[in-house]
């Protein structure tokens, strides 16, 4: 049932915001932000070691903890709350998601257990000239020997340019595959791209005939691929849910000790009703995730996922991005300031409300399977 | 309230037994209803011998698709008697005593005594406390004068909720006590008062000297506005809840209209208008979702400010409902076929889905009015549930005869 939250949700939840809370303050944030690398390789460890955080949904027989979407997007939540900086959003959602849902026997149990101990960082690589349907993928892989050769641009990779696996997608004569490439292989070109949102990292991947291994199960992976990205977009919906609760969180504050005019500043009804206005959108934003989250663990339904994953990736891009928005009006010339954190959520929520695709084409395609 | 545990299956067993012994496609419905209670299904969260079983509220879900899935009539709570059954059932329990509990609330389950909720008054609308009708003692009985406005359903109730003023030289809040009124008291003067569509669903109600036992206030003598909070909360709650069905609802009415009408329109309307209808879908969706999770997460017993999410983000998403609606229908929404002829609303209106549309745009516009307006739904969640500071009250101190009205 959608929302049966038990108290092992809850621990898992004040776990690992505790960590968090420890580990990725503020301060944690903008060092990591500020650098190419973009995370801790110290923290990812400990991550894995007393957390077990980079397993969550690897399956227990690959070496991970075998758990569900709506324990991951507990997880996530808590990282959008904290502006985490790590590859945890490539390499623990969607290239799990990848291989769990695509990989063949071998590349499972290769590639997942690394992940889960801490020790790997894969990502994966789909995205050409910003179209984010998996379907509409045209790299080509040409056959040499028992290998593929690739050759082609991959855009907005996240963690493209430091991941040690690189899983990409593209097409064996018609067939969607997926293609593991080793991150320092010959042939590769990788690019930090400018992002900006320089919390999360994205890469520019330049293929020139590339060697690579085919590493799914075999035949045309479409279904399977698709069927991960929306996992991908479901956890990411939490990580904006739990965004949007921080900026909330943060306004709310601000608002109960700024004075002018002798008062509070939420003693003012512009302020107050918006923040009541951004606490809706909270709430909203939660249930659209844990709905999304829920249909995935317990549909056997793949429509009705989708059309939640639809529902959750539009409402909350938007309504992070509007709380962002408001929290920076809401602490006026301060919430402007580079030294303020408004602007660091402003940014992420203004992309991860792009990638994956923005709100109105998920609208589009949820009017689409309504027959709206 | 302890809560008892009852597995679904047990429970769809119980309704099975109450089927057997009266069936609503069969009996009329007091009877039904009033067997339904006596099998303590009628608001299983009641206690036992109250209509209910002592469970969990949500549980209540699971009785009334076992009646639809079984029956095919359904009597809808909301249709037979919304405030007694949403704010009345809940008021006395909290606050009545046995005599009452016994008596009253299980003729507001079937139905039998329709309830209204007395608070508004020509002065005192979102600032219910600061109403001027006057309760006074004389020997065992209060006597009130007053006016009362907007009263929902008053021409047809047996039982009026009713908050008057009993000491005028305390602070507002403090001055205020909460009474059963007797509808067919002598003194209860009620006239209809005509609103946007041509009908009265609400009234005017006259208290000249009316007399009320004293043994029929519910709480103390001063009490009244923590009892009138109780009744506020379960109103919000009752008003935020979306609809149970996915799809079902106003966005369903929407949808249908759509498809009846989406070929009228140009290319270019056709994509904004179904962008629109888009994120109105996901928001009805989200706002059943979260009445979902907000009854996996409740605890038994009255609802605390957090219902007012629901009940804003209902009120706003509804009046964009209707208002696309009237879009979607295109140039033949100059047309309003229902006519305004002043009269009361008749049980069931012959509506067809066009002109049910057209009624509901006009309709739609007191939801963020009734049961409190969105502007003091956001001052609740701003104050009550995220706990930013109060406006500077002028009127907090003071007695309430010292308070400027107009
Ligand atoms: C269809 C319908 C049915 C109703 N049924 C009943 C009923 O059965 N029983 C009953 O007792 N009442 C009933 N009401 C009355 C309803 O509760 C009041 O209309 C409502 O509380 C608003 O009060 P008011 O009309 O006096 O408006 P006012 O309080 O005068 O408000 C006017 C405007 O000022 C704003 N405002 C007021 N105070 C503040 C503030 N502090 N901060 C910001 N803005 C503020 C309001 O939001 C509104 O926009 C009903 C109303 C309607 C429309």
């Amino acid at each position: 049932m959608d929302f049966a939250f038990t108290e092992e949700h809850e621990e898992l939840r004040q776990t690992v915001r505790r960590f968090l809370e420890d580990k990725s303050d503020e301060q944690a944030v903008r060092g990591l932000m500020a650098t190419d690398r973009g995370y801790s390789e110290e923290l990812w460890s400990q991550m894995a070691e007393q957390m077990a955080l980079q397993g969550m949904v690897v399956p227990e027989q690959y070496g991970g903890n075998g758990f569900g979407p709506v324990e991951l997007s507990i997880v996530m939540e808590e990282m959008g709350r904290a502006l985490f900086c790590a590859p945890y959003l490539s390499t623990a959602v969607f290239a799990v998601n990848a291989l769990v849902l695509a990989g063949s026997e071998e590349a499972k149990s290769e590639l997942l257990a690394p992940i889960a101990a801490g020790q790997s960082v894969t990502t994966v690589a789909y995205v050409e000239d910003g179209d984010w349907d998996v379907a509409s993928v045209s790299m080509k892989a040409e056959k040499d020997g028992e290998a593929y050769r690739l050759t082609g641009t991959k855009s907005y990779v996240l963690d493209g340019h430091i991941a040690d696996t690189i899983l990409v997608l593209a097409r064996a004569g018609g067939e969607l595959g997926l293609f593991r490439v080793e991150g320092g292989a010959d042939n590769l070109k990788r690019e930090l791209l400018p992002t900006l949102d320089t919390t999360r990292k994205l890469a520019s991947l330049e293929f020139t005939g590339t060697h690579a291994t085919r590493v799914d199960s075999g035949g045309d992976q479409t279904d399977a691929l698709a069927k991960a990205v929306t996992r991908t977009i479901i956890a990411l919906a939490a990580e904006q849910a739990g965004g949007t609760r921080r900026c909330l969180d943060e306004s709310t504050e601000f608002a109960k000790t700024r004075m002018q005019f002798g008062r509070a500043i939420g003693s003012f009804q512009a302020i107050k009703h918006r923040c009541a206005d951004m606490l809706v959108e909270a709430e909203f934003s939660k249930s659209a995730a844990f709905h999304a989250a829920f249909r995935a663990a317990e549909s056997t339904d793949e429509a009705e996922v989708r059309a939640a994953a639809h529902i959750a990736k539009s409402y909350c891009s938007e309504a992070f991005f509007n709380t962002t928005a408001e929290t920076i009006q809401v602490h006026g010339g301060m919430g402007f300031t580079w030294e303020h954190v408004a602007h660091l959520f402003f940014k992420r929520a203004k992309s991860s409300s792009t990638m994956f695709g923005d709100p109105v084409e998920h609208r589009e395609q949820l009017a689409t399977q309504l027959g709206i | 309230m302890a809560q008892v545990e009852m597995s679904g299956k047990d429970l769809r067993g119980r309704v099975q037994a109450l089927l057997k012994e009266a069936h609503p496609d069969q009996v009329d419905q007091f009877t039904f209803r009033g067997k339904q209670w006596d099998h303590g299904l009628a608001m299983v969260h009641f206690p036992e011998g109250l209509g209910g079983l002592g469970l969990n509220p949500k549980m209540q879900g699971i009785v009334n698709d076992e009646i639809r899935k079984n029956a095919k009539t359904f009597y809808e709570d909301l249709n037979i008697n919304p405030i007694g059954i949403g704010m009345g059932a809940p008021v006395v329990l909290t606050y009545g005593t046995e005599e009452m509990k016994k008596t009253l609330i299980k003729r507001i389950f079937t139905g039998e005594d329709i309830w209204c909720q007395l608070f508004s008054e020509p002065s005192a609308g979102s600032d219910v406390a600061g109403l001027s009708s006057r309760a006074v003692r004389d020997g065992d009985d209060w006597v009130v004068n007053g006016q009362k406005v907007w009263t929902t359903l008053a021409h047809v109730s047996k039982w009026g909720m009713l908050v008057s003023r009993t000491d005028p030289d305390v602070p507002k809040h403090k001055g205020m006590s909460y009474f059963l009124l007797d509808m067919e008291a002598p003194g209860v003067d009620v006239r209809p008062l005509y609103q946007i569509t041509g009908e009265a669903e609400f009234n005017e109600v006259f208290l000249n000297d009316v007399r009320i036992p004293n043994e029929r206030m519910l709480g103390a003598e001063g009490d009244g506005w923590k009892v009138a909070i109780t009744t506020l909360m379960n109103e919000r709650t009752a008003l935020g809840g979306g609809s149970g069905r996915k799809g079902g609802g106003p966005i369903g009415t929407l949808m249908n209209l759509w498809k009846e009408n989406s070929s009228k329109h140009s290319n270019a309307s056709k994509a904004v208008l179904r962008d629109h209808i888009t994120q109105l879908y996901i928001k009805s969706e989200l706002l059943r979702f979260t009445s979902q999770r907000a009854r996996a997460a409740a605890k038994s017993g009255n609802p605390g400010p957090e219902g007012s999410v629901g009940k804003l983000a209902q009120a706003e998403l509804y009046k964009k409902v209707w208002e696309c609606g009237l879009d979607v229908i295109g140039s033949d929404s100059l047309i309003y076929e229902p006519g305004y002829e002043l009269k009361r609303p008749e049980a069931a209106e012959k509506h067809t889905p066009l002109t049910y549309a057209k009624y509901q745009f006009l309709r739609s516009r007191a939801n963020s009015i009734e049961g409190g307006t969105s502007e003091i739904m956001r001052n609740i969640l701003g104050e009550r549930v995220l706990g930013l500071p109060g406006e500077p009250r002028v009127d907090k101190d003071i007695a309430w005869k010292d308070v400027p009205r107009g």
